[in-house]
């Protein structure tokens, strides 16, 4: 088949057969890995791994935490989504955390991780997600490894083109894959047909106090494309963003083929640095939003949840300087910027090839105003002028792009199942490796940042088939990591995922490993129902409300035996864990309740909430096994008639 | 880190298993010979850690008492009580009398190695069979608990610190 003859196919309604016909006949599974794989990736018992991942978990709204090179799974990180095994959007204290102007939202899409940087590298103190459903942005503490802050981002649908980072952490962004209808409900309330006039693009950009706490600094206001991914610049470009668009046709219906018409969509090119100084001459405007800003706090072990109103939004159709419209074939997806700065690369998903753009000359070319046009009254750089080269014939539907610091580059093929490694200058195509199956984002330890760790690439697939042992009609999602030191690419692991993996970013453990923190201080301990010795433990009634101030310590609750509720009562169960060591957690978990149970880490208290609806004596337990006595670790509650007077009597040991 | 306590349970259990086969009770002389750092010396009774040498003044401090009594409730008598019954832990009473105050506070700030190397704590696990938790106690907090400890045997048994005399 002729290059072209598959993209008319693809392009039109057949992209399935595609996948099926390229990722899956020509290759075997049983390929390739090379005689010294296993030693490569064998981390002997007790030892640790190199890097720590964090991978995205797509449709769980989670993260995961994995070792490489061996590829073993350390943790799931909720984030968007409820997460039952620890309580997390359960317990009343993690409730405020999954809040947004729509109400409690218990999931998300979370498709791509940013690790916070200094000076263009890692720094070890964050880890960012977004949520595409319901836009939302996330702060995970790379200390505690707990999701400590959420904020909603307003005027925005499907917020995927989220959260890339600039050089020091001044700014990630949040712009929208959907375009909508924005403003007043009289401005929202339009015709789907009125797209073109109606429908608009933002670009949040978030800003990053020291001490963690998450801001929209302002939103660009844009046509109506649709975002997909973006990088920001460093070095030489520091103070610029870039996003890829597609959909610049502005379709509303029927996309896969109305949305691939143009043979060029753009680069947005987005001069951040000129907004903050137009931002300074008072310019922009603040308009009404309603968004909900979520934080946790260490010391109460607590979230809270905050609604915002306000927010600061600049026109860049009014002010002048700031966006710059690069043209790029055809539906850019990824969008990514060498170590350098300089370089751009835009992976046109319908593309047969992939154009680098060279800041230096986009930079000229705005100088000397090398316009091709104008797109919605925003200028648009004449494409030869911005173009370094391009990568000639490199594969089928490339999507993303990492490098290895050594000048080279790595680009995953979705169509073609590969990952091809070129040269950034020269762009001539070095080595391809295949992938098994429909490789999607790919992944070099620190490859968005100043200086990448060239040692290997993970590659998170989209398809698995074969790959593994079959488990009914839903798989796992595969990832594949190949050592990248040498001139060929060699597979070395595969591994299984959780979730569906979009972007993952890794990072040295010796970044990490020491600063974890063990336990929380008991001391330290704010929770305004905290019992921080077994002698305080006690119960107490608010009207229905029963407040039972509890503590838990191998291998026994305080108190343990409670009577005098009532059918009806709103029973909080507020569990202090008293440990101080390290590893101690306990469970609590009791009959019928309608939420999950909770997990209490050393020092911390959580809250569960439970509604008894009849009487009798209800068990409950620790659920993790603690000690050797952890069988032993248990209590009963009486429960009585609504109208019955048992008075409220709490024991332990007696 | 479920494994890991299920292997630390078995280890528990294999403990239990291996003494109660045998004797009930080590006589003072497996003890002597269980300390690991001096296998030919007498057991020296002070435990494994970095105290080594404690002294202890009358009258009682009653600044520290207060401090060490404070400590206690939050971090220590969920297993422990005053009096001589046996909760998750042994009760205090008397323990300045049958412990050197080397021994307790190495018991308090050390207590992973003690439980793995001293005969005396792991006695103690063998009848209690939950390994005291560390709780992260400073020195100088352990001593404070010490002094409380001294109180209190003066107040359930009328006299203290006779471990010091043998
Ligand atoms: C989770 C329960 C638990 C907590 C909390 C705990 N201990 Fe212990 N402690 C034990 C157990 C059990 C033993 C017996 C040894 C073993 O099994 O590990 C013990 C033994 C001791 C001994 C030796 C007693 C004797 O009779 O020789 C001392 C002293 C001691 N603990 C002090 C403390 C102090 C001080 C604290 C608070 C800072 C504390 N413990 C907190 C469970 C606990
Ligand atoms: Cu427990």
């Amino acid at each position: 088949m002729k290059i072209n003859q598959i993209f008319s196919i693809f392009s039109s309604l057949a992209a399935c057969t595609i996948i099926m016909l390229y990722s899956c006949k020509p290759k075997s599974p049983a390929t390739v890995s090379t005689g010294d794989a296993a030693s490569k990736v064998y981390v002997a018992p007790g030892q640790y791994d190199e890097f720590y991942n964090f991978i995205s978990g797509g449709f769980n709204g989670q993260m995961s935490v994995v070792g490489l090179p061996s590829g073993r799974g350390f943790k799931i990180l909720p984030v968007f989504s409820v997460h039952p095994e620890n309580g997390y959007g359960y317990t009343e204290e993690s409730k405020p955390m999954l809040m947004t102007s729509h109400g409690f939202v218990p999931w998300d899409d979370l498709h791509h991780i940013a690790l916070s940087t200094t000076r263009g590298e890692h720094d070890g103190r964050w880890a960012f997600g977004n949520a595409n459903n319901t836009p939302r942005v996330a702060r995970v503490d790379l200390g505690t490894f707990k999701t400590v802050e959420i904020l909603e981002i307003p005027n925005s649908g499907g917020n995927h083109s989220s959260p890339f980072i600039t050089e020091n952490t001044e700014y990630f962004v949040a712009s929208s894959r959907f375009s909508v209808p924005i403003g007043e409900d009289n401005q929202r309330d339009v015709p789907i047909n009125t797209y073109k006039e109606n429908f608009k693009g933002t670009v949040s950009f978030i800003k990053v106090a020291p001490e963690g706490d998450m801001s929209i600094a302002f939103q660009l206001v844009t046509p109506g494309v649709n975002f997909d991914l973006a990088r920001a610049g460093k070095g030489p470009s520091h103070g610029w963003f870039f996003f890829s668009c597609y959909n610049t046709e502005q379709a509303y219906s029927l996309l896969e083929v109305n949305a691939s018409q143009r043979d060029k969509d753009f680069i947005m090119a987005v001069n951040w640095k000129k907004a903050e100084e137009l931002i300074a001459q008072g310019k922009g405007k603040k308009v009404k939003a309603r968004y909900a800003h979520n934080k946790h706090d260490e010391h109460t072990h607590m979230a809270t949840s905050t609604i915002l109103e306000e927010v600061l939004q600049l026109d860049p159709k009014e002010l002048e300087g700031i966006v710059y419209f690069i043209p790029c074939p055809k539906s850019p997806h990824g969008c990514d910027v060498d170590p350098s700065g300089e370089y751009i690369v835009g992976s046109g998903k319908l593309a047969a090839m992939i154009p680098v753009f060279s800041f230096t000359k986009l930079m000229q070319a705005i100088q000397n105003k090398d316009f091709e046009g104008e797109y919605d009254g925003l200028p648009v750089v004449r494409y030869e002028s911005a173009l370094h080269g391009v990568v000639e014939k490199p594969g089928l539907g490339p999507l993303h792009t990492e490098f290895d610091g050594r000048g080279n580059a790595y680009t995953s093929f979705f169509v073609s199942s590969e990952i091809v490694k070129w040269d950034i200058k020269t762009l001539q195509v070095l080595d391809r490796v295949p992938t098994y199956y429909s490789v999607g984002h790919l992944m070099i330890p620190g490859g968005p940042t100043a200086k990448p760790h060239g040692k290997y690439v993970v590659g998170y697939n989209k398809i698995t088939k074969d790959r593994y042992l079959p488990t009914g009609p839903e798989l796992c999602h595969t990832a594949q990591l190949y050592d990248i030191s040498g001139d060929k690419m060699k597979l070395l692991l595969d591994f299984p995922t959780i979730g569906e993996p979009h972007y993952a970013e890794a990072i040295p453990a010796a970044l990490l490993k020491d600063k974890s923190v063990k336990f929380y201080k008991i001391e330290e301990n704010k929770h305004p129902y905290a019992v921080k010795s077994e002698k305080d433990s006690r119960v107490e009634r608010k009207g229905n409300q029963i407040h039972v101030y509890m503590t838990s310590i191998r291998s026994h609750f305080g108190p343990d035996n409670i009577e005098g509720v009532r059918v009806g009562d709103e029973v909080y169960f507020h569990v202090t864990n008293l440990e101080q060591d390290w590893d101690v957690p306990h469970g609590f978990a009791i009959k019928g309740a309608n939420t999950a149970e909770l997990l209490i880490m050393p020092g911390e208290t959580q809250t569960l909430k439970w509604v008894p609806n009849r009487v009798g004596v209800f068990p409950f337990y620790c659920t993790d096994f603690c000690s050797a006595l952890h069988q032993e670790m248990q209590g009963y509650l009486r429960v009585s008639p609504a109208n019955s007077n048992i008075p409220l009597k709490f024991t332990l040991d007696k | 880190m479920k494994t890991f306590q299920i292997f630390t349970l078995l280890a528990v259990i294999f403990l239990w298993q291996a003494c109660n086969s045998g004797t009930s009770k080590k006589s003072d002389a497996d003890l002597a010979n269980a300390d690991a750092k001096t296998p030919k010396k007498e057991y020296s009774g002070k435990g494994f850690g970095e105290i080594r040498n404690v002294e202890l003044t009358d009258p009682l401090d009653q600044a520290m008492i207060k401090k060490g009594k404070a400590i206690y409730d939050m971090k220590c008598a969920a297993c422990h009580k005053l009096d001589d019954k046996r909760v998750v832990g042994p009760g205090f009473q008397g323990v300045t009398n049958r412990r050197k105050p080397e021994w307790i506070m190495n018991m308090i700030t050390n207590v992973d190695v003690m439980l793995d190397k001293d005969p005396v704590a792991q006695e103690l696990l063998e009848q209690c069979l939950t390994r005291m938790p560390n709780q992260n106690v400073s020195v100088g907090d352990a001593r404070d608990i010490l002094e409380f400890f001294r109180k209190n045997d003066m107040d359930t048994v009328g006299k203290k610190d006779e471990a010091t005399k043998s």
